[in-house]
């Protein structure tokens, strides 16, 4: 027994070290790329934040959710109306508080939070498969709004997103300049720090939760309803709850999507989006943390580093050339990738890594104990109750 | 007056389309409980072999094709990826079938490039007039050939040795079982049936007034989702009934030009009635009511 506590420390130490290594090697990285890469690497990051949102929902709650696109859109445009000018210039006539960005930033995820609350009348008492198909409609009449309501959104072309700054330091100007190892630091470099910061705070707010008690009650919701309302889990709060957690996450997503973009139009937030943040959640593995973190930084720079690469790599077509261009083939690998976890592997990359890990463990000496099954390492079978324990009555519940 | 009744019937006819693809969701969910999101690019893929065969051979025979060529690879996807993943979560399924369906509109795209394809039925921009209404013949014939479809399937869903094999499926898979119904064939033909209805709603979808086929038409079947939410997923008869909700919905606000914040709501009013309706009926208007007591 203690030597499997000792084992479990060793292990836990070792994962915090590699996770801390990689967060330095993260923060040394603005020092070596260009731009181009920098900017996959924000955009990454806004994805590991929005995912991480949607594996909490729809891996460890269970709640199959299409309208990510919806909440990042609300954060997008919560910040630029918080932190726009309250002049508008003439090309779009949105209006703006000018709020401190920090301000805006923490209005704007509270206000996706606010807005995913509202939904918790729909989503806290659909069931299953209802909920994934009702928050779809949030995309569409999202993009209604999008377009629509000028004074909040700019409209079909957009509005611009205010740049971040914090007491005075820019992060999308060279004010104050800063170089570092005789780097200069840009736009870039400063959003990554930025960003950075973001998706650690966002990665260990969402392990921390999924370890609690939120989390626990979560998990039971998602294995079976009845049992979990057994236990004294309140459903419909659960389920309120955990949706508007995920649409604060996706809020900051949207928020740091609109900071990297530095503006916001309504192309950008439609259902491709949601789909590709499921791709993220389901690639990296359902409900768990580190493996969204995975499948966002995969989903999120393929394209790019493919078509940054095109020339070299004799598989992929020129643009608009009829053939596999750098979109379609990542567009057909999400899609394969989906469909080959589903089938072989529905915990994803995370299961995939515990596996080879576990692996390597039953090699080393003394780690034989060690990979004996704890409560951490292994992830609940994820089998929702069939028709077993619901009863198909016409009588309203007691 | 006379607006009306124009706005009634091409509600009707956009219903009824709605209902047909509808009703291919509700059969795919009551026979392996999938939500079928590859509904929309197996539309789109009808369409395109449907045009691809009418180059070689008349209107009817091009259709037949295509709705085979359609049926078919429902099945394929049925056999080969449902079969293998069932029993497994509905969530987990669905997102399998979202899967499958970016495979398909990927390689749909990059064969459609930027082209708009034209389905080449034979009614063409031809209008009808009776009682002082014109509609256009494909819209009347949208109807009439929903209607026939879709009093063969329930008879057939209620009398036919399929259908009670079908309904039994749905209510308790295992008795089926034990009582000697294959459900593995009961369920290849459910998507081979939704597959085809896709098929045949693609020409309806895409025939005058309408500019022709893209990959957009998939968007367009998203819509019938909404139809088939709002009936109950489990319910063949709220298919239909959502269907023409839906599409009555949409031809009225359209038709008013009913608009909200300066832009049509006529875009947007699926969503708008499905939300409403879950609001008061969380499992849709005819959908079985899942309780459980604690």
């Amino acid at each position: 027994m203690s030597d499997g506590r000792t084992a479990l420390l060793r292990r836990l130490r070792i994962g915090t070290l590699v996770r801390i290594l990689l967060v330095v090697v993260l923060a040394a990285l603005p020092l070596y790329l260009d731009n181009s890469l920098l900017q996959t690497g924000l955009f990454s990051m806004a994805a590991v934040v929005g995912a991480i949102g949607l594996t909490i929902l729809t891996g460890a709650a269970g709640q199959l959710s299409l309208a990510h696109a919806f909440f990042l859109a609300v954060g997008a445009y919560s910040y630029s109306y918080f932190a726009g000018l309250p002049d508008p210039s003439k090309a779009s006539k949105a209006h703006g508080l000018g709020l401190p960005p920090v301000l805006a930033m923490v209005l704007a995820v509270a206000m996706a939070g606010v807005v995913g609350l509202l939904f918790s009348p729909i989503a806290g008492r659909l069931r299953g498969i209802y909920l994934g198909v009702a928050s779809l409609s949030l995309v569409f009449i999202g993009s209604f709004v999008y377009e629509n309501a000028r004074g909040l959104t700019g409209g079909f072309n957009g509005r611009a997103a205010t740049d971040f700054s914090l007491f005075g330091f820019q992060f999308a100007a060279d004010h104050p300049p800063l170089s570092i190892l005789n780097v200069p630091y840009g736009r870039f470099e400063r959003l990554w720090y930025l960003f950075l910061f973001l998706a650690v705070l966002a990665y260990v707010f969402g392990t921390n939760v999924l370890r609690g008690r939120m989390g626990r009650a979560m998990q039971t919701m998602r294995d079976s309803e009845v049992a979990a309302a057994t236990m004294g889990v309140d459903i419909r709060r659960t389920k309120a709850g955990v949706f508007a957690l995920s649409s604060m996450y996706a809020g900051l997503a949207g928020v740091m999507v609109a900071l990297a973009f530095t503006r916001v139009t309504p192309d950008y937030f439609i259902l491709p989006l949601s789909i590709s943040y499921l791709a993220m959640v389901v690639i990296g593995g359902l409900g768990s943390v580190g493996g969204a973190t995975l499948g966002a930084v995969f989903v999120t720079a393929l394209p790019t580093l493919l078509s940054r690469y095109s020339d070299s790599l004799p598989f992929v077509a020129a643009p608009a050339s009829g053939g596999y261009d750098a979109g379609k083939i990542s567009a057909a690998l999400f899609g394969l990738a989906i469909v080959l976890f589903v089938l072989f592997e529905p915990g994803g990359l995370s299961a995939l890594g515990k596996r080879l890990t576990g692996r390597v463990r039953r090699h080393t000496p003394g780690g034989v104990r060690g990979h004996k099954p704890d409560d951490r390492a292994v992830e609940p079978q994820r089998t929702l109750p069939r028709s077993g324990n619901t009863t198909r009555t016409q009588e309203d519940p007691v | 007056m006379t607006q009306f009744f124009e706005l009634v019937l091409n509600g009707l006819s956009l219903g009824s389309i709605y209902a047909l693809i509808a009703l291919g969701f509700v059969i795919v969910f009551k026979a392996t409980e999938v939500v079928n999101f590859a509904q929309g690019s197996l539309l789109v893929l009808g369409g395109y072999i449907t045009t691809q065969a009418h180059d070689h051979m008349p209107f009817v025979l091009a259709l037949l094709v295509g709705v085979s060529a359609t049926a078919f690879t429902a099945l394929v996807i049925e056999r080969v990826f449902i079969h293998n993943a069932r029993g497994g979560d509905v969530n987990a399924l669905a997102i399998l079938t979202i899967g499958i369906d970016i495979l398909l509109i990927t390689e749909l795209t990059r064969r459609f490039g930027s082209n708009v394809l034209t389905i080449g039925d034979p009614w063409g921009n031809k209008l009808v007039h009776f009682a002082g209404v014109s509609l256009p013949q494909s819209r009347l014939a949208a109807i009439m050939v929903a209607f026939v479809l879709l009093a063969a399937f329930f008879l057939a869903f209620k009398f036919s040795n399929w259908g009670v094999a079908m309904r039994a499926g749905a209510e308790d898979g295992e008795a089926a079982a034990l009582m000697g119904i294959r459900r593995g064939r009961v369920t290849a033909t459910a998507w081979m049936v939704a597959g085809a209805l896709a098929a045949v709603a693609v020409v309806f979808l895409t025939a005058f007034p309408s500019p022709g086929l893209d990959t957009g038409a998939r968007e367009i079947a998203l819509r019938a989702f909404p139809a088939a939410i709002l009936g109950g997923l489990d319910s063949t008869a709220g298919a239909v009934v959502g269907g023409l909700a839906i599409g009555l919905a949409e031809s009225m606000t359209a038709g008013y030009s009913v608009t909200f914040l300066g832009g049509s709501l006529a875009d947007v009013i699926p969503y708008l009635v499905m939300l409403v309706i879950l609001l008061v009926r969380p499992s849709g208007i005819f959908g079985t009511r899942e309780l459980s007591r604690v």
